[in-house]
């Protein structure tokens, strides 16, 4: 499993999953369900759940999943996010899975993760992130023992507003630990989202019934793996919807005629687009370094998931950006579909962590460890 | 594709040179003249050339051996004969004959070559280059001036592309040569630069001749032969350290790390950007090793080549101001007789600050380097050329 190959199987996986996305992701289909409500088709979801199997490729075959890896989780990421694909992907495949594979086997456990896998139920991960990382003294809820309960709030979860389960870090009598709720026993705002294909919503317990899904023991490192495996696909997410988008102002460059001449051969437009390529193939390099760091832990998983969420979030906000500018006027309509990536660049920027934050992180991580090695030589005016 | 075979073939033979030369006792020529005969300069060149006709690929497991060894790493003592003269006369050499006469003392490194492209008139615009070859017999009679030329006091051949057809559009007039820079009418001069040192030169040629037979390609081909060296220097100047924190970056966290008295959250903010600019571009060149494994160098180099140069001058900028007032001083501008053309890279930061001003002109400017991605990796029109189908001598010059 070298290092940026991917295998024969992973590449018909790519193919597939695009097929898929462009059956029933296309543009209209996208903009029917982001008006909808639930702004998904659950049936369309199950399919991807039960039909394509690409909800929990990376869960073991001894909690229910095919025994895949992040490698080809991160494959089939890549392609939906690229379609803008309708459904609780954050909430449910970057988050939930992932928290649910980490923690030890138990009933409501074992219960839950193959209805996710399957696409027969969603979740929503109510845990706030400082940055893309955990800290337990910033949760807020409170936890019973005995008659399980929750109680507390959480304002603005990603795909809460439809989801059947809701995960959600409390504090019990021991300490922090990992509970899930049926959305049913919540108080549930929808919120109205800046990227209308990524809902959230504020939740509200009132001893509402819960389960234990990790304990006190090991409550802090279920939630950390789920917010590093998050981090690093919502990374791929920035790829694929990134590389579909130059794809598309690339495209306009070649076609639209100003001046006698199409308006790609100016050398402000390619320019331009040549400084995005760059920047789409440098995200698309820490992204992929970060899924083989997680998969083989050939690297420091916090640091090449900052890595990769600094170079990510800078990438796809940057190629929104210039792309609405190369398209022009067309790019600022309702009509056109860049408006769609602008604003999941935008959201996406602010979801675990900002590149500012990450960027934070890697010089906590690099250089406020940094040893005094090899210090360069430095000219004091004094000839030699 | 290389098969396991080969790639034991390639070890064999490598450790077998190690074992027969030592490289902490052998003179460097000596090793390298074994290497050469053994086939490990160049793995995919053919048999008798330096080469073993195996893949491209395999010049890494070769290199491993022969250079984890001890022995020298041949790019860097004859970094245009390796890098460039090789390729090319592998491909466009008359005969077989004279590629191994060439070749043979390219790869000990006895023989420097140099490569005499840009003009004072021809920088970015190659093609409108001036120097002239006229037919004399069975010989060329070569009038006419090159820049920026490293290595040519001390190369013994050169690359010259040269125009032979004055009446026809400017890139179908030129043809490609090579040059005795020890022959009558070639005459090197060092070029100054801003760093007070010179690593380049002027060439001037004044009625030097050039043997028929020391002609690549065809009369009126030079461009497309000038192509394979080029697209073979932007991967070698591309082409990077793949350790984390190596290169470039390593001179500024190396300061950053002495120097606690000099932060600030904005320098330390401005350091992680180029610390994270490095290492993404370090990932995407073993990303692209991954996945190219074999074949020559394709356009996608440019990337390296483009964001490498930018880093280099945002990463001494980046010490400069770290240093402020401090860093403002020299040590001083006198012109040393500098035998190494890479004594500037070796000098204090300011040094390293004033040389990387070239990074962005040298080996195709990053606007000519964005040109390139644009219209060849992402398939974007060309621009207007003013002098699209004229002769070149009816191209207004200046």
């Amino acid at each position: 499993m070298a290092e940026f190959t991917f295998s024969t199987e992973q590449q018909e996986l790519r193919k597939a999953v695009r097929r898929f996305a462009a059956d029933n992701f296309d543009e209209e289909t996208v903009r029917r369900l982001m008006e909808s409500d639930p702004r998904f088709d659950p049936k369309v979801w199950a399919r991807l759940g039960a039909e394509l199997g690409v909800l929990g490729l990376a869960v073991p075959e001894s909690a229910g999943g095919v025994g895949g890896t992040l490698v080809d989780q991160a494959v089939a990421v890549e392609e939906l996010g690229a379609a803008l694909a309708c459904g609780p992907l954050f909430g449910t495949v970057y988050l939930a899975i992932p928290a649910l594979v980490a923690a030890s086997a138990g009933a409501a456990r074992d219960e839950l993760l193959p209805e996710l896998i399957e696409g027969r139920k969603t979740a929503a991960f109510a845990v706030a992130d400082q940055a893309g990382a955990f800290d337990p003294a910033a949760v807020t809820l409170t936890a019973t023992d005995g008659d399980v309960t929750v109680s507390g709030t959480v304002a603005r979860v990603v795909d809460a507003d439809a989801a059947d389960v809701i995960l959600v870090a409390a504090n019990g009598s021991g300490g922090v630990g990992l509970y899930a709720v049926d959305a049913a026993a919540a108080q549930r705002t929808n919120l109205v989202t800046l990227d209308l294909t990524r809902p959230q919503a504020d939740l509200e317990f009132a001893s509402a019934p819960a389960q234990l899904i990790a304990g006190p023991d090991e409550a802090e490192r279920v939630i950390t793996h789920a917010l590093q495996v998050g981090s690093v696909l919502l990374a791929v997410e920035q790829v694929g919807a990134s590389q579909h988008l130059l794809d598309i102002a690339v495209e306009y460059a070649k076609t639209r005629l100003q001046f006698g001449r199409p308006i790609g051969s100016f050398q402000a437009v390619k320019h331009r687009l040549a400084d995005l390529l760059v920047d789409v193939e440098h995200a698309r390099s820490t992204a992929y370094h970060a899924v083989w760091a997680l998969t083989d832990g050939s690297d420091d998983p916090a640091l090449a998931a900052s890595i990769a969420q600094a170079t990510c979030s800078a990438a796809f906000s940057r190629v929104a950006r210039d792309a609405i500018q190369t398209l022009g006027g067309i790019g600022f309509t309702w009509e056109h579909q860049a408006h769609l990536y602008f604003k999941r660049a935008t959201t996406d920027a602010a979801l675990l962590g900002s590149a500012e934050q990450h960027r934070d992180r890697v010089a906590k991580l690099v250089l406020d460890t940094a040893a005094v090695e090899r210090v360069p030589d430095v000219a004091v005016g004094v000839p030699r | 594709m290389s098969t396991a075979a080969d790639s034991e073939r390639v070890a064999d033979l490598a450790r077998q040179v190690v074992a027969d030369h030592n490289p902490k006792s052998v003179p460097i020529p000596d090793y390298l003249g074994a290497c050469y005969d053994a086939g490990l300069s160049w793995v995919h060149f053919p048999e008798e050339q330096g080469g073993l006709g195996v893949s491209r690929g395999l010049q890494a497991v070769a290199d491993g051996i022969l250079q984890g060894a001890g022995g020298p790493v041949p790019l860097g003592l004859n970094p245009m004969g390796y890098g460039m003269a090789a390729p090319t006369i592998r491909e466009h050499a008359q005969s077989d004959d004279l590629k191994k006469s060439w070749l043979r003392p390219l790869a000990t490194t006895e023989d420097i070559w140099c490569q005499l492209f840009s003009e004072p008139g021809a920088g970015s615009d190659l093609a409108g280059l001036a120097t002239s070859a006229v037919p004399d017999g069975d010989e060329w009679v070569i009038n006419g001036q090159k820049v920026w030329t490293s290595l040519a006091h001390r190369a013994r051949w050169g690359l010259l592309l040269a125009r032979t057809n004055p009446d026809v559009p400017k890139h179908k007039g030129l043809t490609y040569f090579v040059i005795d820079m020890h022959g009558p009418g070639v005459e090197t001069r060092p070029l100054r630069q801003l760093t007070g040192q010179a690593e380049f030169n002027e060439v001037y040629f004044t009625d030097a001749r050039i043997p028929d037979a020391h002609r690549l390609g065809d009369v009126g081909n030079g461009w497309a032969v000038a192509m394979t060296t080029l697209m073979n220097e932007r991967s070698a100047l591309g082409g990077s350290g793949s350790r984390r924190g190596a290169g470039t970056i390593s001179d500024a966290v190396g300061l950053w790390a002495s120097r606690p008295d000099l932060h600030t959250p904005v320098l330390r903010d401005r350091l992680t950007q180029l610390w994270l600019r490095s290492e993404a571009q370090r990932l995407t060149s073993e990303r692209s090793r991954a996945s190219a494994g074999v074949g020559g160098p394709g356009p996608e180099g440019s990337i390296g080549k483009l964001v490498g140069a930018e880093l280099n001058q945002h990463i001494y900028q980046w010490c400069m101001d770290l240093l402020g007032p401090e860093g403002v001083l020299y040590h001083n501008y006198n012109l040393l007789d500098e035998e190494d053309s890479e004594a500037d890279w070796r000098g204090p930061v300011q040094q390293r600050f004033l040389r990387s001003r070239a990074n962005t002109i040298e080996g195709g400017t990053s606007d000519v380097m964005r040109n390139i991605l644009g219209e060849r990796v992402l398939g974007l029109p060309g621009d207007l050329r003013a002098d699209a189908g004229m002769p070149w001598k009816e191209i207004p010059r200046g």
